[in-house]
């Protein structure tokens, strides 16, 4: 399946999207069309201490600042859910073998696992395999799969903004806006829509 | 028995269906409509419609189990995690693809009209004149002006949100307000038309989320959840719109679960007797009898029917005699475009989502332009800034990475193109008596794909959106070519073709079967072009348009 961001160029919802017509989006359509092959998987499941280490990582991505960060959303558990339930047999390997990568790259650093290291030891890592992640995905062949740290970059993204918290404290979720406007003012500061 | 007999059955309750049953019943008719699926009734039945982002376990994406259910519907988006009950489980109802096909289909109460994509376009009279003038296929037994009152007539109950712009190439309808466009579309619309000297236009959608209240609907809230069913009934759907009214008259019976097997024949009087019907939960066969009946099934499975129907007189099925039935499969060819950033304007932002984008209608081959290819596509888009899910080149994780997705990215406009396929007889559907569904009937073999002159006009497609957007200033403009195959635009015509001689065409022009005139076909099954804009507004004025002549032909007793 191909996986050009264009497809969704549509008529059918024009907006909702939108962002995922463009080559720019970080959330892309490898998320909404992930790979096809189906089949029983036959992986372990994520243990408490592979979601601990998965709210880590994704607290990494989205730190806690003046409002909450990744892991108050519990992102650890829902990216394992995530990857149980919606990645197929292989992404779901490339994902579980990253978790040991990371980890053994911050034993390997630090001296010790990646819960253990210090909060800015956490973002060299993290920044220097975004950096690894980035010459992945420019250089692969369309439809072969992400970089293991795309995969929980992007489902960080994800499940961050589209929690509660995310919805009603980084973005604004309004379930029934009522009104449409085309143009109005935008100061900084102002939230953006989700 | 007395119950089983009606003065119409009405095959189907999607956008046609719907729209017949809610005439003919306004006429007075007492009317079976018979859905081969589950109902879904209007907002209790739209279970996931006012969830929260956060509510959805998997915030919208497929999962594993999903994707085995439906390995159709997968090769595009539409399906989503949160409106996936909408959409037929591809395994129960298989069909065979001699050549790549995509069919997404959606069976219970209200069929498509339930996820379709409310973009409601008027034909123009150049499309009606083209098969003619130009030599291709037959000619099309009715013009615009035909089409014209009934255009009028199904737009103002439907509800449909639009500008009136004067342009020859798309004619004004009786519209509801238009939704404001974003200040980039606004931007690049002037921009264009100044380009072009007035001669192309990018004009605000004209999409069926009514702007000003209907009976028993609420105008558009601008939530842009539509594909999960509207609690608002703001958007045209047959349960928010056509099915109260029919219900209204106490005219209509609903039956679900309802699969017609066939079209019921009395080869003497030369006419349809009624449907028979497999019940889809209990497999009990049932015969219904009426005066008339409309097919309203969906093309594909409208042709299904026929084909099974009137066997022992026509083996490949009523309607069958012209040697039409099953050919000239079209769909709209589309997944080209090109999309880019638009520089400043960041002080700038919209309120709400809007369900609905901008729309660039055909000028290729119109007003002396003239390329190798016959016919033309128009453009659908929209401009808007990017949200949280773009990629951020100067940050890697982290803080700054999250500032900066808190607030709402450059703009950037995108714009795709659908194109008219042309009607071609060796682009067929057969029976395959082989292979079987669910309930063990006959599925369908498709064969069909574009050809020479829809492969042309895709250059254009890719290369006209790139000079468009360039000459508006877009900057970092990328060209998209995608692949596409028939019946991903999911505008599934042709089959049974409307014609004037019944040697070339199996519907004569008021939709009746040639050698069944009680027995009528109002959905996409009817068309014997495509032109290039959205078809479901043409199927209501049609289906509108055959009803009001089945009432009138009853009265003369003539059918």
């Amino acid at each position: 399946m191909s996986t050009e961001p264009m497809h969704l160029i549509n008529r059918r919802e024009a907006v909702r999207r939108i962002a995922l017509i463009m080559g720019t989006a970080m959330v892309a359509s490898d998320v909404i069309l992930r790979g096809a092959s189906v089949g029983v998987k036959d992986l372990p499941a994520f243990t408490d201490a592979d979601k601990a280490l998965l709210d880590e990582i994704g607290e990494t991505i989205i730190p806690t600042t003046d409002i909450p960060g990744a892991k108050a959303t519990g992102i650890g558990p829902f990216m394992a859910m995530f990857v149980t339930d919606c990645y197929n047999q292989k992404e779901h390997a490339t994902f579980s073998d990253g978790l040991g990568k990371i980890d053994a790259e911050s034993k390997r650093r630090f001296g010790k696992g990646f819960v253990d290291a210090t909060p800015e030891q956490r973002l060299v890592l993290c920044n220097d395999l975004d950096k690894e992640q980035r010459r992945f995905h420019d250089s692969k062949p369309k439809g072969e799969q992400e970089h293991y740290f795309r995969m929980m970059k992007e489902l960080t993204l994800m499940g961050y903004f589209s929690s509660e918290i995310g919805c009603t404290q980084a973005v604004s979720y309004i379930e029934v806006p009522g009104a449409w406007h085309g143009d109005v003012p935008f100061k900084k500061g102002d939230k953006e829509w989700y | 028995m007395s119950e089983q007999n009606y003065d119409a059955i009405v095959v189907g309750s999607g956008i046609s269906g719907g729209w017949a049953a809610k005439e003919l019943t306004e006429k007075g008719l007492k009317v079976l409509l018979l859905e081969r699926g589950e109902n879904i009734e209007h907002v209790s039945g739209y279970k996931n419609a006012l969830k929260a982002p956060w509510e959805i376990p998997h915030r919208d994406h497929l999962t594993q189990k999903m994707r085995e259910e439906h390995p159709v519907l997968i090769r595009d988006y539409f399906m989503h995690e949160a409106n996936v009950d909408y959409w037929v489980k591809d395994a129960e109802s298989p069909y065979v693809e001699v050549r790549p096909f995509n069919w997404f289909r959606g069976y219970h109460v209200g069929g498509r009209s339930l996820m379709w994509g409310r973009q409601s376009y008027r034909w123009n009279r150049f499309d009606y004149e083209a098969n003619a003038k130009e030599g291709i296929a037959i000619d099309w037994p009715v013009r615009y002006e035909d089409m014209a009152p009934w255009y009028d007539h199904v737009e103002t109950f439907a509800g449909i949100s639009g500008s009136l712009e004067g342009l020859e190439s798309l004619p004004d309808g009786k519209y509801t307000p238009p939704m404001d466009m974003t200040v980039v579309e606004k931007h690049v619309a002037a921009r264009i038309k100044d380009h072009y000297k007035g001669s192309r236009h990018m004009i605000i959608g004209r999409s069926a989320n009514t702007t000003e209240p209907r009976p028993g609907r609420s105008s558009c809230q601008f939530r842009n959840k539509c594909d999960l069913g509207c609690p608002f009934g703001a958007y045209f759907s047959t349960q928010s719109s056509t099915l109260p009214a029919a219900v209204a008259t106490g005219n209509l019976t609903l039956r679900p679960w309802s699969i017609v097997t066939q079209v019921t024949y009395d080869k003497d009087r030369k006419r349809a007797t009624g449907v028979e019907v497999m019940d889809g939960q209990t497999m009990e066969t049932t015969r219904y009898t009426s005066k008339i009946v409309f097919l309203c099934a969906s093309t594909l499975n409208t042709a299904w029917v026929l084909m099974n129907s009137a066997t022992d007189i026509w083996p490949d099925g009523l309607g069958s005699s012209s040697g039409e039935l099953g050919h000239n499969v079209m769909d709209h060819h589309f997944r080209v475009g090109a999309s880019g950033e638009v520089e400043g304007f960041e002080d700038r932002y919209v309120y709400g989502r809007r369900p609905n984008g901008i729309y660039i209608p055909r000028y290729r081959n119109l007003f002396g332009d003239k390329r190798d290819y016959l016919r033309g596509f128009g453009y659908q888009g929209s401009g808007d800034r990017k949200g949280w899910n773009r990629e951020i080149a100067e940050y890697g994780v982290g803080a700054q990475m999250k500032a900066a997705l808190l607030e709402p990215g450059h703009w950037q406009m995108g714009i795709g193109a659908f194109g008219e396929t042309l009607p071609n007889h060796n682009n067929k559907v057969t029976l395959d008596k082989n292979k079987k569904d669910k309930w063990g009937l006959p599925v369908l073999a498709m064969d069909a794909d574009i050809g020479e002159n829809e492969h042309k006009m895709r250059k254009d497609m890719a290369d006209d959106a790139a000079e468009m957007l360039e000459a508006a200033g877009v900057k970092n403009v990328k060209k998209h070519e995608d692949t596409y195959a028939m019946g991903q635009g999911i505008h599934e015509m042709g089959t049974a073709r409307m014609g004037l001689d019944p040697k070339t065409s199996v519907l004569n022009k008021h939709n009746q079967v040639w050698d069944a005139p009680n027995v009528y076909v109002t959905d996409g099954a009817c068309m014997v072009s495509t032109s290039c804009v959205n078809p479901s507004l043409t199927y209501m004025a049609m289906t509108a348009r055959a009803s009001h002549h089945a009432v009138e032909s009853l009265k003369r007793m003539d059918i």
